[in-house]
């Protein structure tokens, strides 16, 4: 069995590569908050209590759209309940852990450290691979910080010129890349972004990131049937 | 609300759907039909932030004219379809658009 040291340090070099795209994504995320009106303090307050790119974004948009406390919650809940499929898919790799690493665990099972650590847990059956996932999120968090304290710094500096926003629809698209080939994927992705273009206006309470996602699950849920109906 | 309690919810919830299936299950409480359709969520969910942020402007009304950020994302959904690669998708799309934007 090799050391929690060098799971540890496997954790963070396998998940490296994954963190170039996050730089871009964090320092956006703090040029964006400082932007709408949040204080730096805010905006770093964001990154460590919520530490998700997604959520953050979500709240970001919202909150400057107008939408109440609710629905801006309601909506980060939604964005977030993928977590509930990463949680249930490592579950089984974290149940003998004491309560208190489970929390540790939780806080930092952001896209990337999953994504990661998923693989090495399909190869790796050792009791401390679950040091694999603390070194992947300690990355991830450490950079999100980082590059979020940066925005924050840098925002004025950054010519709006650049359009470094449109980085962040960028971002979400790249992480959809695994699902461009599947049918029933690209059928979701678009009726779901449809809804949520024409809701945009139109659904109350600028609840439309629900709609659109619950539109889009909806969909899936038929067409997996569909399909196994025909097969 | 308060600015920071909105953010201290939203930092509630995000730990708990983190959470919740770590702490509560056992080994497979999920079966495949729930597993299946929660590997859905980020094709129903992402596209209500990529679609806006790029068809509609600050005040959510259609830019279909003179949109480079159209252009671009195709550029980037192509990219992301042959390389599968997300830092391609990103710079690829990114380049795009600086492309039209500055020349």
């Amino acid at each position: 069995m090799k050391s929690n040291l060098k799971v540890f340090l496997k954790g963070i070099l396998d998940v490296s590569p994954l963190m170039i795209p996050v730089v871009p994504f964090g320092l956006i995320f703090g040029v964006l908050a400082i932007d709408i009106g949040f204080s730096p303090l805010e905006t770093m307050g964001m990154s460590l209590i919520v530490f998700g790119g997604a959520s953050q974004i979500v709240l970001l948009q919202l909150f400057s759209g107008g939408a109440s406390s609710l629905v801006i919650i309601s909506s980060v809940g939604a964005v977030n309940s993928r977590h509930l499929l990463y949680g249930a898919v490592v579950s089984e790799h974290l149940s003998d852990l004491k309560i208190i690493w489970k929390i540790i665990i939780s806080y930092f099972l952001v896209d990337q450290a999953f994504a990661s650590s998923n693989i090495y847990f399909k190869k790796n059956k050792d009791h401390n691979r679950y040091f694999h996932l603390f070194g992947g999120g300690a990355t991830c968090w450490f950079i999100w910080q980082t590059t979020t304290f940066l925005g924050i710094i840098l925002g004025a500096a950054i010519p709006e010129k650049l359009g470094l926003s449109f980085a962040v629809p960028l971002t979400f698209i790249a992480l959809l890349v695994n699902d461009f080939r599947k049918l029933i994927n690209v059928i979701v992705i678009i009726i779901s972004g449809l809804v949520a273009l024409f809701g945009y206006n139109y659904v109350p309470y600028k609840a439309y990131i629900i709609v659109a996602g619950l539109t889009g699950i909806i969909t899936a849920m038929i067409l997996t049937k569909l399909i196994k109906r025909y097969e | 609300m308060s600015d920071w309690t909105l953010i201290i919810y939203c930092g509630l919830i995000t730990f708990s759907t983190r959470f919740l299936m770590i702490a509560l299950l056992k080994r497979e409480m999920f079966n495949d039909r729930i597993r299946d359709i929660l590997s859905f969520v980020p094709s129903a969910i992402f596209p209500a932030i990529i679609f806006p942020a790029i068809f509609l402007d600050t005040s959510g009304l259609f830019i279909l004219e003179n949109n480079p950020k159209i252009f671009a994302s195709l550029v980037a959904v192509l990219i992301g379809v042959i390389s599968k690669n997300i830092i391609a998708t990103i710079f690829g799309g990114l380049a795009a658009y600086w492309i039209l934007i500055f020349i």
